[in-house]
């Protein structure tokens, strides 16, 4: 098994003021919350593909801090996020509904990601400026650098002023480790370094590529020890700790809004459900492993921070749970009443183009 | 009008779209002060600065990713590949995702970007500096495929190709960067993506071609006008995709009979669709076989110059092709 403890004494970040201290309890609620929602959704997503009502999941479980973290650390549904399929918790903070989650899950003709074209959790919403992924994996990492590019150019030409908060000024991709052996991360963390680019590439390390595991994909122990080959900034972090998630994301934000260029934040986490609803996960690792990590649960852990400094109590607990589990309960009615997309035009050629301005 | 050569009506189409629009830029390996392996860009970073002409890292894939996700925020990008033998690393960024990103997103992101390659053989270019690849792009929706064969289409379809909301791939015959000239207008001027064109008006037989071999077709359809009295109709199919139906369509309704020509490999290559669509939708206007005349079924055009010169289709080939069906 591999190793994902994490050197804090190696984290600069973590010797300084945190960031993370500056939250309010406000905000440590609402980071909470999206962990919680996102736990809960996906949870029932598992159930309803075990009754057989949707054909396929694929989960963000044990995810949720390093997610939750990124998408606060940087301008929510402004700035460009490009994600990949775990990414549930990352898209419900940046502003994705209950509702849309599982009109995706169900395929219906109102799911902002695709209109029920592609499998769920392939995640796009125009509105967030959260960009459309495929399932061959890294593929969003050099478009990532692509938008990055697209802002630094935007601001040079003066089509964009670099004050405007409500333009996009950073571009934030995230992807497995695994995925970090696609040729495609490497182009994109080489632009990104090239061009000095705002940009925040976060490696969601949970040690397995479906079954593969960490050392079998590269000779080093971190990925973000790769980073200085590109000229990027690594930074490696508790994925599990979403307050030393924060700090270092903060940090990756603050590099790319000032132009200090594109930083690598790995967070070493673990997955401690199967790939996907496809997979069986008892043929590459030890249930006394996954039993282990159950352990170092994210919300759990958060939890009992919250609840040490009094933020959070048993009442707001079970009020947050109550709500979340009304909520899934609301949005899995609404999607699965939901109408299906239309047959032509889902299958029509021209529906292939957009419309050309005459 | 003033008379230019295909690579200086590219040059201008581009020069003139910087000119009008911030958005658009230009990236790919040696564009910026070599102005091209093929001096497609030249003088541009010179005019417009090097954060608008960029000299991209050696590796295609990135170009096209790159173009891809600054297309998505809203920049106009002219991505060239070298040669487009080497477009290969950047499939997957092309035809997974360049491709389907308006379908998949439900068209709610599109990827206005333009791929600009040089294509095609007759160069001492070997395997790998002389592939056509039209035909395994054309078979992925959501692609457009251009191939110009004047230098007036060139610049015309180039700027609707950078103005256009989709993707699309621009194929330049290298054979022809400065072989083929023609009048071209100075200033802005459009030319749509999609219709056929007909070049040489005829009523015996229709032959379907682009780019280079539009050029050649049109040279053997005046030979055997000249030396046989055959009229031959010259359809240069300048849009590889989305395809033209009815343009493909109409001139055969005319002459009943179709010679397809072109430089890629033969088999399961564009004649085969335009073969498909004649015998389907023009059944009852036939009045003879439907002939293709295209590439072996060889990887690509060997190095050695006879084996070169037998690889590629030539005016005499096609002469021979058209006597043969207009006979029969």
């Amino acid at each position: 098994m591999a190793d994902q403890s994490v050197d804090l004494q190696a984290n600069a970040a973590s010797e300084q003021a945190r960031p993370s201290d500056s939250l309010s309890p406000e905000i440590l609620l609402e980071m909470y919350w999206y962990m919680l929602l996102s736990r809960r959704l996906d949870e029932r997503a598992w159930i309803l593909h075990r009754q057989g009502r949707i054909p396929f999941h694929i989960s963000g479980m044990g995810h949720e801090a390093c997610q939750v973290a990124a998408a606060f650390a940087i301008n929510r549904g402004v700035d460009y996020v490009h994600p990949y399929y775990r990414d549930l918790a990352m898209c419900l903070a940046v502003g994705m509904s209950a509702e849309e989650f599982m009109l995706g899950l169900f395929g219906k003709a109102e799911d902002p990601s695709s209109g029920g074209r592609q499998m769920p959790s392939h995640f796009s919403h125009r509105k967030l400026n959260i960009l459309s992924m495929s399932s061959p994996v890294a593929t969003q990492v050099p478009q990532a650098a692509g938008l990055a590019f697209g802002i630094k150019y935007r601001i040079a030409q003066q089509l964009q002023d670099p004050e405007d908060e409500t333009q996009p000024r950073l571009a934030l991709t995230s992807l497995g480790e695994g995925s970090t052996s696609q040729g495609e991360w490497h182009e994109g963390m080489n632009w990104a370094g090239v061009h000095k680019l705002p940009f925040i590439c976060l490696v969601e390390n949970n040690i397995y590529a479906i079954s593969v595991p960490m050392h079998q994909q590269m000779a080093v122990p971190n990925v973000a020890d790769r980073a200085a080959g590109y000229g990027v900034e690594g930074i490696v972090v508790d994925g599990n700790d979403i307050l030393a998630s924060y700090d270092a994301m903060v940090r990756a934000r603050d590099r790319a809004y000032s132009g200090e260029g594109p930083t690598l934040v790995e967070a070493k986490t673990y997955r401690p459900v199967p790939h996907s609803s496809d997979d069986d996960d008892r043929s590459y690792r030890s249930r006394d492993e996954v039993e282990e990590w159950k352990r170092k649960d994210p919300i759990a852990r958060f939890q009992q921070y919250l609840l040490d400094r009094g933020i959070l109590d048993q009442n707001k607990i079970d009020e947050y749970e109550a709500r979340a589990k009304q909520m899934v309960n609301q949005s899995q009615s609404y999607a699965d009443e939901a109408p299906y997309p239309e047959i032509a035009p889902s299958l029509d050629p021209s529906s292939v183009y957009a419309p050309v301005d005459k | 009008m003033a008379t230019k050569t295909l690579i200086e009506a590219i040059r201008e189409a581009m020069d003139e779209e910087l000119e009008n629009d911030p958005r658009v830029f230009i990236t790919g390996e040696d564009v910026g002060p070599r102005g091209g392996v093929f001096r497609a860009t030249m003088g541009l970073i010179e005019k417009h600065g090097p954060e608008r002409v960029v000299d991209s890292p050696l590796a295609e894939l990135s170009i096209i990713a790159i173009g891809i996700g600054a297309a998505m925020a809203d920049l106009r990008p002219i991505c060239e590949i070298q040669f487009a033998d080497f477009i290969h690393p950047a499939m997957n960024q092309i035809m997974n995702e360049a491709a389907k990103m308006y379908y998949r997103s439900n068209g709610t992101w599109t990827v206005p970007m333009t791929i600009r390659a040089p294509y095609g053989g007759g160069i001492s270019g070997g395997l790998y500096h002389s592939q056509s690849l039209e035909a395994l792009f054309a078979h992925c929706p959501g692609l457009k495929i251009v191939i110009p064969s004047t230098p007036y289409d060139a610049k015309g379809l180039l700027k609707s190709a950078i103005r256009d909301p989709n993707p699309v791939l621009f194929f330049e015959a290298k054979k022809g960067y400065r072989a083929i000239k023609g009048e071209v207008p100075d200033g802005d001027y459009t030319v749509p993506i999609g219709p056929v064109n007909v070049r040489r008006a005829g009523d015996d037989v229709t032959i379907y071609a682009y780019g280079m071999m539009a050029h050649y077709a049109v040279e053997a359809a005046n030979m055997v006008a000249e030396q046989d009295g055959i009229a031959a109709e010259v359809v240069d199919v300048r849009t590889i995709l989305p395809v033209d139906r009815e343009g493909i369509l109409e001139s055969f309704k005319k002459t009943g009979k179709a010679l397809i020509i072109y430089e890629d490999n033969l088999t399961m290559g564009y004649g085969a669709e335009v073969a498909a669509i004649l015998s389907d939708e023009g059944f009852e206007y036939m009045d003879g076989p439907i002939r293709r005349l295209a590439g072996p079924d060889v990887p690509s055009v060997p190095y050695s110059h006879p084996v070169q010169e037998a690889f590629m289709p030539s005016p005499k080939k096609i002469a021979d092709a058209i006597r043969e069906i207009a006979e029969y």
